[in-house]
Order: C-alpha cells, then sequence, then structure tokens
C-alpha cells in the first residue's frame, strides 16, 4: 500500500472523509489490493533544445502540478481479481474514463470484463493536472497510464515467479492469467495481488509493442458507463443526492458587475418549503471564477426554491456594464478593426505589396457571443460542516472548485474534497466552479445541511462564461497570378483575460495562437494585428474558443480570394498552404503552441494539406453539382491537430439553407480510441453547424437577450445532415505526437459551410450565426 | 392527495399539485434518470410515458398524472434491456450520456407506434430531444437498429 504524506495526515487527522467511498477503496485497495504507483517519466531527451526551451516545460509537466512521479495514477487489483482504474480526469462525453482504464488494462493484460473505473477526487497535488480542457487528457497522460498498466503488470510477473520459485522471464501475463509454462502452472491476477503490492515499484518497464494491443487503437471497447448512462443510473452533478439534502437557487444579477440593493422576500416566504433566503456577495470585476452574487432561495424540494424565487422583489444597481449593447459593440470592433492596432505577427513589407498588387481583396467577418449551454446546466452540492467542506459537481477543474472553496470559505486545503460526478457536457463552461461555490455558501447560511444548487437553463443563458464576440478584418494583395503577396489581418475581440485582470484590451498569447498569428500560410508579407477591445460580459472559453473566429474569417476568406483569382478553391488553399514543410510555431510569434513542445510538435503543412485532400475525397470533390447546391472546403490546425470539412449544401429558393452532408477528416497523431475520436468529429459537426447556422447571444442594456432554447437554437436532429462521414487520417507511429481531439473538429465547420453557400448561390456569408440571411 | 403509478408501483404525493413531475420524481422519488434541461419543454431531456404517450415531465404538473401510470427510464425495461437501450449501447450513441435518458423514452414511444420508421419519421418525433454533444448520427443509426433497418455508415467509406 503505497501512499504520500500529506494522504497519510489527512487519514491520521480524519479529514477528507470519503462518503464517495468508491474512489477511496480505488486508491487505498482493499486488504490483498496492489496498490501501484507510477513513478516513471517517459523519454524526452531532445538534445537539440536550446537552454531556455529546456527550462520551459510542455505537455503535462507544464501544467499546474504537471503528473506525478511518486503516486498520483493507481491500479488496484482486489483478490477476486477486479482491476480498478483510478480516473482523475473529467469525463464530459469524450469518453476519457473509458480511454484511461482500456489504457492501463491493455497494458496490464487485463481482461476487459473484469475492469472497472473511479473517478479521482479534485487533489492536483496527488493525481497531477486535473484541469479537463484544452483537449488534453489522451496527449498529456496517454503514455503515464501505458506506464502505470505496464509496471503493474510486472510487479505481478514478479510476484507469481517468487512463488514458484521461477525466474520472472519465464512466467508470463497475459488476459488476466500468469502462466509458467515449462510446469503448466497458472495464476490469476488476484491470486497474487497481495504479494506484488508488497514488491517496489519497479522503475525499468517494457511497454508493449503495439502490435500486440488489445483495446488500444482498436475502437472496439465501447463506453464504461454505457449501462449507467442507458438504464438512468449514470450520476452527474444534478443527480446526486445525500440525506437530509435541501435545494438551493439563485436570483443573481443580470448586468455582469450588479449588485444587490436591497429585496424583500416576504411574499417569497410564503412558499411552503422555503427553509432560507439570503444575499450572496458579488460584484466584483473581474469576477474571476467566483459567483456574481445575488439572492440564494434554500428550500426543500427544487420546484419550491423556483417558486419563492420568482416571487422575490429584487432592486438591483446594474453597475457599469449596464449599457452593453452587442448591436452598439459590434460597431466599436469595427471600427477598431478598420484602425491599426497592436502588431502580434509581421513579415515583410505588407503596406508596399498592398500597394503594388495587382488586385486588392478587403473583407470583415463577425461572429457573435456564444453560450456554451451543456444539457445539463451547472450544478453542485456541497455541505459545509463542522469546518469542513464537501463537494459534488460536474466540474472539468476540480482543483480549481477545491481552491476557490477555500477562498470563499476560509478553509485549509485540508478541509475541502471536491467529488467529481459525470458531466452532462461542459465545452469550457464547467471549468468555471461558481456554482460550486455557490453551493457551499447555501450549506454554510443553512448551518451545515448538504444543498443542491441547480442552475436553469435561463440561469445559464444569462449569467454565462460567454464565447467572446469579435469582428476580424482582412486585407490581401494578389500579383498577377492571382496569388496573394500580402496578407493584412486584424483580429478584434475581448479577452478571457478580462475575468482575471481589470480591464486587459488585447487577447493573450494562448487566445492569438489558437489560429491567428500561427496561420500556416506561404505569403511572403503578412502582418496580423490585435486592436483594443473591452469586455462587458464575462468571457470564457467555449469549445475550441478563439479558434472559431480566426478560422471563420481566415478559411473564408481564402475562399474569397480563390474566386478573385478565378481559382478554384480547393486547390487555391492548397497552393496558399505551400510545400510540405515544418514550420517552428516559436518563429511566426507563436510563444504558446497549446502549452506544447515547438521541437516536438512543429506546424506540419503536410498534414493540413492531407486532411484537406482526404475530407475533399470522401465528398466527392469536383463532382458536377446541381443547380442550388454547393461543396465547401476549409481546413484548420488547433490544439496540436489537423482537421478539415467539406460541407454539402442546397440553398432553396426561400433562402432557406440545409446542409446534406459533411465529411471531416482529422490527423491526430496516434489513434488511442479512434470509435470515440469518430465520435467527437460528428459531435464537432453537429456543434460546429449550430454556431454557424443559428445559435446567437445578445446583449440589450447590459442583459443576454436569449432565455432558452427557443431564443437560443441550437442544432436538433432535423437540421443534422443525413451524412456525416468521418475520415481518420492513419498514422502508423505510436512515438508520434499525440494531438488533442475534444476541440479541433469545431472550427473548419463554419468556413466550410459558408464556402459552400457560395458555391451553390454566389452570395457570401461573413457574419455568423447565417440564420435567414440568404432570404434578404 | 395525489395518486399515480411510478414504474408499476402506486405512490402518493400530498405536497403542491402543481409541482412539476420532472422534480417530484427527482427530488421525492430519487429517480435522477429523468433529467432537467429547459424547464419549459424545449429539450426533451425530461422525456417520460405518461398513460403511454411521451410526455415532458417538467411542464406536467403531478395533478396531471393523478391516476395515470408513469413510467421513467428507470422503468422502460426490467434488465435495462429494452431494444432502444440495447441499440443506444451497440451503436455508442452517448457520449456525455445526459440527454439521453430522455431520447431513449422518446425513441421507444416512436418504435411503439411506428415501428419501422422512416429518417422522416425519426426527425419528426426526435426533434423536440436536443444532444448537445451532437450525436444526432448515432441517434438515427440506433433507431434505426432497434426498428431492425439497416443503420447508415459514418465511418468515411469513401476514403
Amino acid at each position: 500500500m503505497i501512499h504520500d504524506a500529506k494522504m497519510s495526515a489527512q487519514l491520521a487527522a480524519g479529514t477528507k472523509p470519503a462518503l464517495d467511498n468508491v474512489s477511496r477503496r480505488g486508491i487505498l485497495g482493499g486488504a490483498g489490493a496492489l496498490v501501484l504507483a507510477l513513478s516513471l517519466r517517459p523519454a524526452r531527451a531532445d538534445e537539440t533544445q536550446t537552454a531556455e526551451q529546456k527550462a520551459q516545460k510542455f505537455g503535462a509537466d507544464g501544467m499546474p502540478h504537471g503528473w506525478r512521479d511518486d503516486p498520483k495514477i493507481f491500479v488496484a487489483i482486489a483478490p477476486d481479481g477486479t482491476v480498478t482504474v483510478t480516473n482523475h480526469r473529467s469525463d464530459m462525453g469524450q469518453g476519457i474514463r473509458t480511454s484511461v482504464a482500456f489504457t492501463v488494462a491493455d497494458e496490464l493484460e487485463a481482461d476487459w470484463s473484469k475492469v472497472k473505473v473511479v473517478q479521482a477526487w479534485g487533489d492536483e497535488t496527488r493525481f497531477g493536472n486535473q484541469d479537463t480542457d484544452g483537449s488534453r487528457s489522451t496527449r498529456h497522460f496517454f503514455q503515464h497510464f501505458r506506464h502505470a498498466g505496464a509496471a503493474a503488470r510486472l510487479m505481478l510477473i514478479q510476484a507469481a515467479a517468487k512463488q514458484w520459485g521461477v525466474p520472472a522471464s519465464e512466467v508470463t501475463a497475459v488476459n488476466h492469467t500468469l502462466t509458467h509454462a515449462k510446469s503448466g502452472r497458472t495464476l490469476g491476477y488476484g491470486a497474487v495481488a497481495q504479494a506484488a503490492a508488497e514488491l517496489p515499484v519497479p522503475t525499468d518497464v517494457k511497454l508493449k509493442d503495439p502490435k500486440d494491443f488489445r483495446y488500444i487503437g482498436t475502437g472496439k471497447v465501447g463506453l464504461i458507463d454505457n449501462f449507467d448512462i442507458t438504464t438512468g443510473k449514470a450520476v452527474y452533478g444534478l443527480d446526486t443526492k445525500l440525506d437530509g439534502m435541501l435545494y438551493a437557487v439563485v436570483a443573481r444579477p443580470a448586468v455582469y458587475g450588479g449588485t444587490v440593493k436591497s429585496f424583500d422576500d416576504s411574499e417569497a416566504k410564503k412558499v411552503p418549503g422555503v427553509v432560507k433566503i439570503f444575499k450572496i456577495d458579488g460584484g466584483t470585476i473581474p469576477s474571476e471564477f467566483m459567483p456574481l452574487g445575488g439572492v440564494a432561495v434554500v428550500a426543500k424540494n427544487t420546484w419550491a426554491a423556483l417558486k419563492a424565487r420568482d416571487a422575490l422583489k429584487i432592486t438591483w444597481d446594474d453597475g457599469p456594464n449596464a449599457g452593453y449593447d452587442t448591436d452598439a459593440f459590434r460597431k466599436e470592433l469595427e471600427a477598431a478593426a478598420r484602425k491599426p492596432g497592436k502588431v502580434v505577427r509581421t513579415q515583410g513589407d505588407v503596406d508596399g505589396a498592398l500597394a503594388k498588387a495587382k488586385t486588392r481583396v478587403e473583407a470583415e467577418y463577425f461572429v457573435p457571443h456564444l453560450a456554451q449551454a451543456p444539457m445539463e446546466p451547472p450544478a453542485a452540492v456541497a455541505r459545509v460542516k463542522d469546518g469542513f467542506c464537501e463537494a459534488w459537481a460536474c466540474t472539468q477543474g476540480p482543483q480549481a472548485a477545491n481552491d476557490r472553496l477555500m477562498k470563499a470559505l476560509k478553509l485549509p486545503d485540508d478541509k475541502v474534497k471536491v467529488n467529481v460526478t459525470l458531466l452532462g457536457g461542459g465545452f469550457g463552461r464547467k471549468s468555471k466552479p461558481d456554482y460550486v461555490v455557490e453551493a457551499a455558501l447555501c450549506s454554510q447560511a443553512v448551518g451545515g445541511a448538504p444543498v443542491k444548487l441547480a442552475w436553469t437553463r435561463e440561469d445559464d443563458l444569462h449569467h454565462g462564461f460567454y464565447h467572446t464576440i469579435s469582428v476580424e478584418h482582412l486585407e490581401a494583395g494578389l500579383d498577377d497570378k492571382g496569388m496573394p503577396v500580402a496578407w493584412l489581418h486584424r483580429s478584434v475581440a475581448p479577452t478571457i483575460g478580462s475575468i482575471f485582470a481589470p480591464d486587459p484590451k488585447h487577447e493573450l498569447p494562448f487566445e492569438l495562437g489558437m489560429g491567428l498569428v500561427n496561420t500556416p500560410l506561404n505569403i511572403p508579407n503578412m502582418r496580423l494585428e490585435n486592436p483594443e477591445a473591452a469586455a462587458h460580459v464575462r468571457i470564457g472559453w467555449f469549445r475550441s474558443v478563439s479558434n472559431i473566429p480566426h478560422a471563420f474569417a481566415i478559411q473564408s476568406f481564402v475562399s474569397e480570394l480563390a474566386h478573385a483569382a478565378g481559382r478554384e478553391p480547393k486547390e487555391y488553399l492548397l497552393d496558399l498552404i505551400g510545400p510540405d514543410r515544418k514550420i517552428s510555431p516559436t518563429e511566426i510569434g507563436d510563444v504558446w503552441n497549446y502549452g506544447e513542445d515547438p521541437k516536438r510538435y512543429p506546424i506540419e503543412t503536410g498534414r493540413l494539406r492531407g486532411v484537406i485532400e482526404a475530407a475533399a475525397k470522401g465528398a466527392g470533390w469536383g463532382r458536377q453539382m446541381p443547380k442550388g447546391t454547393g461543396l465547401g472546403i476549409a481546413g484548420h490546425y488547433s490544439f496540436v491537430t489537423y482537421t478539415a470539412v467539406a460541407a454539402e449544401v442546397e440553398v432553396d429558393d426561400k433562402g432557406q439553407v440545409k446542409v446534406k452532408a459533411i465529411d471531416i477528416a482529422v490527423d491526430c497523431g496516434p489513434q488511442v480510441n479512434p470509435e470515440r475520436i469518430r465520435s467527437q468529429m460528428e459531435g464537432a459537426v453537429v456543434m460546429g453547424m449550430g454556431l454557424a447556422l443559428t445559435s446567437e447571444i445578445t446583449f440589450k442594456q447590459g442583459r443576454a437577450v436569449q432565455n432558452n432554447f427557443d431564443g437560443y437554437e441550437v442544432l436538433r436532429i432535423d437540421a443534422a445532415p443525413k451524412v456525416v462521414r468521418v475520415h481518420l487520417v492513419p498514422t502508423g507511429n505510436w512515438d508520434g505526437p499525440l494531438g488533442g481531439v475534444g476541440e479541433p473538429g469545431v472550427p473548419p465547420v463554419a468556413p466550410a459551410i459558408a464556402n459552400a453557400i457560395f458555391a451553390a448561390t454566389g452570395r457570401r456569408v461573413r457574419q455568423l450565426p447565417i440564420r435567414d440571411q440568404l432570404s434578404a | 392527495m395525489i395518486k399515480l403509478t411510478v414504474n408499476g408501483a402506486a405512490r402518493s404525493f400530498d405536497g403542491d399539485p402543481d409541482m412539476p413531475l420532472l422534480w417530484y420524481l427527482r427530488d421525492e422519488l430519487g429517480l435522477t434518470g429523468t433529467k432537467f434541461g429547459c424547464g419549459v419543454s424545449l429539450c426533451g431531456a425530461c422525456t417520460i410515458h405518461l398513460g403511454g404517450t411521451a410526455t415532458r415531465a417538467c411542464i406536467t404538473p403531478v395533478s396531471a398524472a393523478a391516476g395515470q401510470e408513469v413510467v421513467t427510464i428507470e422503468g422502460l425495461s426490467p434488465d435495462g434491456n429494452h431494444p432502444v437501450q440495447v441499440a443506444w449501447r451497440d451503436q455508442n450513441v452517448a457520449q456525455c450520456g445526459f440527454c439521453q435518458c430522455g431520447q431513449i423514452m422518446q425513441a421507444a414511444a416512436l418504435l411503439k407506434d411506428t415501428p419501422k420508421p422512416s429518417d422522416q419519421d425519426i426527425d419528426d418525433t426526435m426533434s423536440g430531444n436536443i444532444c448537445r454533444c451532437g450525436t444526432y448520427p448515432r441517434i438515427r443509426a440506433a433507431i434505426h437498429q432497434a426498428a431492425g433497418q439497416p443503420a447508415p455508415a459514418t465511418k468515411g467509406e469513401r476514403l
């Protein structure tokens, strides 16, 4: 049994009581369990690195708390042979619980039917980074989980060899059975688990030859939570139930930075079942991840809480953002985009080349605010009692939640515990744990009874961390062959940095690095600028983040240039990407590169070209299209993965757009779980279509206008294409760099559709959502 | 006192008769397979069968279920092996899974009324159920499978 000092102290002090005994069992194991610590660091020697690069940390190493080389990722084997894998990454539909479990099981040579997964609580000191966003889980932890499984297998072999008195080299471990072939003896894993647990963790572990993978890369493993999900047994943030639990909702300020001036709860208190009504402080700008404030209602059931909230009479001070109007703000953004701004990448002489160009093309693109709108709105249960806070939450960042609970409740780290449920979608919203803090404040206010805090859909759309709002201004000068010799791109959008710092006006490196400064186009004179923009609402991550406006603008503009040049758009796009080469992100001004080593992760134009060709081939690019229909294409590099979409659309004579087919191609390097890569691409197509066609959050007088799924329209099945083909670009190299999967499918969808609409109608869409623009 | 049957068990409720069935099922009975997604009948996450008909529990007061039979996802099949549930697992439809109980309840009702649905039937019946993860292609495939029909391919066969 291996555990670190902090854990020992907590156990001794009786703190961090694990009501979810499942995960505690997973870590400590029962009697006779093998508990394994991952203690190996895969080699990443690169002698060509400069001293500065060596000092810089990449991948999981570069994330807060990195990953652990003391016990952090665990495998437990019970006497009956049951293997329990602890997964420390949140599952919001990407299937990471399944992928982590089968990765360990594969290297362990475990029988999949005997493998269980338990969810780690929020404790990055113990488990390594748990911030589940940025399309990072498999990318950062696949190799570490392989090592964990392989080391466990070796320990089982050593234990069996010792018991039999034979050399370990004569013992094999295959599919849950240890065999000594010479003597014909066999043992199950459970029979030697206890003896194996007493062995030191080996430091020299050989990973499987990928040709021997049972589960990894096969796409044959179904979702580990499939049965629970399809029978209603799966427990999400909104589903946690504790004895004596109360239910709460909060009335929040409609305007970011607003505060409660006064409130009258006399009518609300009359609602049967109401237990407590109290004010939550707020109004702070920047809000960071903390609650907005407002008035909380705690009741004996959700319905009573909702009725009482409706009966509250609250007088608000709307604060400094009461004038926010997205129509007016768009004009501000456009004005900013038409003037020079902060230069974020430059090469050659853009102004000189533009002046000499044979043809000049100019266009502006607009993408509105969006809400992530996961089907499960934010929800959490918390109990704050006897100086200890325990929470259960659908959170993408349990450590972030833990830290905000410490701050809000003024409790030390060992008096806070955040358990992670399944997430009913996340898309970036659930990286911000304001709702977990609200739940804890409610429990505290009622003296320690557990409280379930729910957000309604209206709450979710009115008080979100919205995708930014942006104007992209592009200018290009073409030579006499129609190829661009100059390219100017001004990107203007409020930054996510505005929720952390007072009034920053420029995008952060990670936003600029999402398809702006790392544009891999082969153009001699380029200048990219980021003029100023202020934020008036909470800006947050939305699946694929700044890649959405950047890809929409760039991939649409390339198509516009192709038209201006009289060229076929796919060939023109490939020409603009240019010959196969590896571009150093650092050399083109991307200091972020998704947190990955620029040596290991250069931008490979051949791979970008490859996915464009694959999507085009899938769609039957070049075929004769009936009147009113068209094919459009777009490719994009994001999250160190390459994706391209070919869209087939039909526009009827009323201007209604129907997407008939989508071909999406992805090259994410080694394909750990091809089945889930496909599902993520299919889902990205649907989400990308929603934001392309119908989704938009607007503000008037500082207030979000859309209330629910009637105003905020997301894609429904009747608008989903009948044909969605996912093309996984093959990789033969398991040592190659892993790319992200959760987000990269989204960015190319909207520009591919816009380009297809142009092919079908000759009309160019430059603002999202498309809605009925073509009806006019 | 409102009397009703939930998944075959007789129940009585003496609380607010206006309470939506959704909150009664979830908060009072602990049947959390019926999900909250919008509260106003726009997303279908709360779909149950009331008297055999697919119904949005979020806008149906408990009083409207008096004397009736309510079936939730927990009661759709004794062993969780309703053909729709099996097809959902075979096709690995779910991503986050949150909306899928409602989708399954809606699909089960569809197949009861229309055993061999066309794509148009599926669109017409299922378009009230939102999946934000975007599992629609697989929902179509799973419904076709449950109906014993061939499902369209999404594997990129042209490559």
